[in-house]
C-alpha cells in the first residue's frame, strides 16, 4: 500500500464470461475524494466494472489495483474489509430481513462495538426515514426508502471507495435529487464514490470526471465538465431521456 | 379406553412422530432455502444418524433392553450419544456437500439433485451391507416409567424425545435469527449475490446449513432408534418421504414451516392409523404431498425460495 497511490486503478483491464468478451483494455484511475461516473449504452460493461471493482468477476488480464495493491486476486470480502462497498443495481436489499439486519449485514466483515453503533448512528442522522424504519422489512419499503437504506448498508462497512451501479434507476425525480444530493454528501464525508449512471445530466453535475464505454472500451474520458459540454456526449446521453428497458 | 381418551393418546403419539420429521424437515428446508436444491442424500443421513447412536450406546454397554438407566448417567450416556451423534452426521453432510455436491454447483438443471439420489443410495447400500439388511434392535436404555394423565398414557422416554426436539428446534431459531452467521445464511437464502457483496463467503455458509441440517437428520435418527426400538437400513426412505411432505407442507425453505408441518404429518400418520387404517396413512401423507404441490405450492407458511432477479 502506497499513500501517493491513486485510490482506485483499472490498467487494461479484461474480462470474460465463457467465450464473451466484455471489458476489453479498460482504464480507470480514481483518487480518495473522486466522484467518478460511467457512462455507457446497455451491455457496454458497466455492471461489469462493478462486479470487477468489488471482486465477484476476475480480470482475465490487465490489473486492478487499490491504493497501489494488485487486488485481482483478493476476494470480495477481502475488499469489503480493506474500504470498498457497494450499492448495487436495483437495491439488492435483502426483503425479507429487517432494515436493522440489512445493516448489519452491510458491516458483516467489521467487528461488533463501538465502530458499529458510531456508523449507525452516522447511517441513522443521515437518513432519520431509515432510523424510523429499521424494524420494518426491507422487501416492504418504498423504492426511496429501499435505496436510502442500501446506502446506508455501504456505509456500514466504514468504505473509503462506495460502487454505485445506477443509484437512481427506478425513483422518482424528486428522489433521484435526494440521492444525488446524499452521494455529495457521503463524498464530503471523505468517500470517494465509483458511480455507474444512466442519468448521464445529473451525474455529471456532481461527478469530478467521467468515462464513456462503449462495447466494453472506454472511448471517451475527461472532467465531468468537459463531458458535460461534449457534442458527442450531449447528442449520446443529454439530448433526450434516455429509457431502459 | 374412551373414545376421547384414544384421541389424545394419538395426539401424544402424533406429536413424538411428527417431532421426528420436523427435526428431518428442517435439514431439507435449510439446504434448499439456500440451494434451491432437494437433497436426497438427506435420507440416508438420518438412518447413519441412527446407526451412530445405536454403535455409541452399545459402546456404554448398552444392549436392547437389557440396562436401565436413572437419573444422572441416564441424562449422561443420552446427551454424549446425542451430540456424537449429531457432530458425525453434521459431518457425513459436509462431507457430501463438499466432495459431490459443490463440483456441480454451477451446473444447471437437475444434476445436483440426482447426485443426492446417488450418494444416498450408495450409504443405503453400504448399511444394507454392513448389517446383512437386518432390522437392529436398538439400545433402549429409559427406564419404562409413565404418567397417567386423564386416562392418556405419556411415557417418560416421549417426555424426554419432545425436550430434545424442542430444545434443538428453538436453538435453531436462535442460530438463525440472532447469531451472525444465521443471518448470513438468511441473507445468503435469499439474495446470494447481494450476501456474497457483503464480504459473506457463500460457500461456507452453505456448509453450515448442511452440517445444522445434518446434524438435526442425526438427532432425528437417534429418536427414531429410541421411540421404535429398532434400526435399519430402510427407516430413512419413509421417514425422509414423510419428512420432505413436512417441508412442502410447511413452506420449503420456511423453518418454522418445516416445524409445523412435522407435527401436522405425525398428528395425521397416528390419527389416520386410528381412524381410518394405518395402510391408509401413506395415501393421505403423499396425497397431501401432491395436493400442496398443485394447490398450494407456497405451502402453509409461505415458500422461502432465493430471490431470483
Ligand atoms: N453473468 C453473466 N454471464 C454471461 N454474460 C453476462 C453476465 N453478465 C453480463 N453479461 C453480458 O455481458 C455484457 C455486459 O453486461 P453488463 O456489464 O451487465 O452491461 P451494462 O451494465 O453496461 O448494461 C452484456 O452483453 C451481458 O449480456
Ligand atoms: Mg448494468
Amino acid at each position: 500500500m502506497r499513500d501517493d497511490a491513486p485510490l482506485l486503478e483499472f490498467d487494461a483491464v479484461n474480462t470474460h464470461y465463457g467465450d464473451l468478451h466484455v471489458l476489453k483494455g479498460v482504464d480507470y484511475t480514481m483518487s480518495s475524494t473522486d466522484i467518478i461516473v460511467l457512462l455507457g449504452g446497455n451491455a457496454s460493461g458497466k455492471s461489469t466494472t462493478m462486479k470487477t471493482i468489488m471482486g465477484t468477476v476476475t480480470p482475465t488480464a490487465g490489473e486492478v489495483r487499490y491504493r497501489g495493491d494488485v487486488i485481482n486476486r483478493l476476494s470480495t470480502a477481502g475488499r469489503v474489509k480493506r474500504g470498498i462497498a457497494p450499492v448495487l443495481e436495483a437495491r439488492r436489499l435483502f426483503p425479507r430481513m429487517t432494515v436493522f439486519e440489512n445493516l448489519e449485514m452491510g458491516a458483516y466483515t467489521q467487528k461488533r462495538g463501538a465502530e458499529f453503533e458510531a456508523d449507525l448512528e452516522r447511517v441513522y442522522e443521515l437518513f432519520p426515514r431509515v432510523k424510523e424504519r429499521r424494524g420494518q422489512l426491507a422487501g416492504t419499503l418504498s423504492g426511496g426508502e429501499q435505496q436510502m437504506v442500501a446506502i446506508g448498508r455501504a456505509l456500514m462497512a466504514r468504505p473509503r471507495l462506495i460502487c454505485m451501479d445506477e443509484p437512481s434507476m427506478g425513483l422518482s425525480p424528486r428522489f433521484v435529487e435526494v440521492v444525488f444530493g446524499i452521494i455529495q454528501t457521503i463524498n464530503r464525508q471523505g468517500v470517494a464514490i465509483f458511480m455507474v449512471e444512466q442519468n448521464a445530466n445529473m451525474a455529471l453535475q456532481i461527478a469530478d470526471r467521467g468515462y464513456v464505454l462503449q462495447t466494453g472500451r472506454v472511448v471517451l474520458a475527461g472532467p465531468a465538465a468537459e463531458l458535460a459540454a461534449n457534442p458527442a456526449i450531449r447528442e449520446a446521453y443529454l439530448g433526450e431521456l434516455h429509457v431502459e428497458a | 379406553m374412551t373414545g376421547s381418551a384414544i384421541f389424545l393418546q394419538q395426539i401424544v403419539n402424533g406429536v413424538s412422530l411428527g417431532a421426528v420429521y420436523a427435526l428431518l424437515a428442517l435439514g431439507f428446508t435449510l439446504v434448499y432455502g439456500i440451494l434451491e436444491l432437494i437433497n436426497f442424500a438427506h435420507f440416508s443421513v438420518f438412518m447413519v444418524g441412527a446407526f451412530v447412536a445405536l454403535v455409541v450406546l452399545q459402546a456404554f454397554g448398552l444392549q436392547g433392553q437389557s440396562v436401565v438407566l436413572h437419573g444422572a448417567p441416564l441424562v449422561l450416556v443420552l446427551l454424549v450419544a446425542l451430540v456424537v451423534t449429531m457432530v458425525a452426521s453434521g459431518a457425513l453432510g459436509v462431507m457430501i456437500e463438499r466432495y459431490t455436491l459443490r463440483p456441480m454447483r454451477n451446473v444447471k438443471g437437475p444434476m445436483a439433485m440426482i447426485t443426492t439420489i446417488g450418494v444416498s443410495y450408495i450409504l443405503f447400500n453400504l448399511v444394507l451391507l454392513a448389517t446383512n439388511a437386518q432390522a437392529i434392535n436398538f439400545p433402549d436404555p429409559m427406564p419404562a416409567a409413565s404418567y397417567h394423565v386423564g386416562g392418556v398414557v405419556i411415557r417418560l422416554k416421549e417426555i424426554l424425545i419432545w425436550i430434545v426436539s424442542a430444545a434443538l428446534m428453538v436453538g435453531l431459531n436462535l442460530f438463525v435469527k440472532r447469531t451472525r452467521l444465521g443471518k448470513a445464511m438468511r441473507a445468503v437464502a435469499q439474495d446470494a449475490e447481494a450476501a456474497r457483496m457483503m464480504g459473506v463467503d457463500v460457500d461456507h455458509v452453505v456448509m453450515i446449513a448442511f452440517f445444522a441440517g445434518s446434524a438435526l437428520a442425526g438427532a432425528a435418527g437417534m429418536i427414531f432408534g429410541l421411540y421404535y426400538n429398532f434400526a435399519q437400513y430402510s427407516i430413512g426412505y419413509t421417514a425422509g418421504l414423510r419428512a420432505f411432505t413436512a417441508a412442502v407442507l410447511g413452506g420449503i425453505g420456511n423453518v418454522p414451516g418445516a416445524m409445523l408441518g412435522g407435527i401436522v404429518i405425525g398428528l395425521i400418520e397416528t390419527l389416520g392409523s386410528q381412524y381410518i387404517a394405518a395402510r391408509w396413512a401413506d395415501v393421505i401423507i403423499f396425497s397431501i404431498l401432491i395436493g400442496t404441490l398443485v394447490f398450494r405450492p407456497a405451502g402453509l407458511l409461505g415458500m422461502l425460495a432465493p430471490n431470483r432477479s
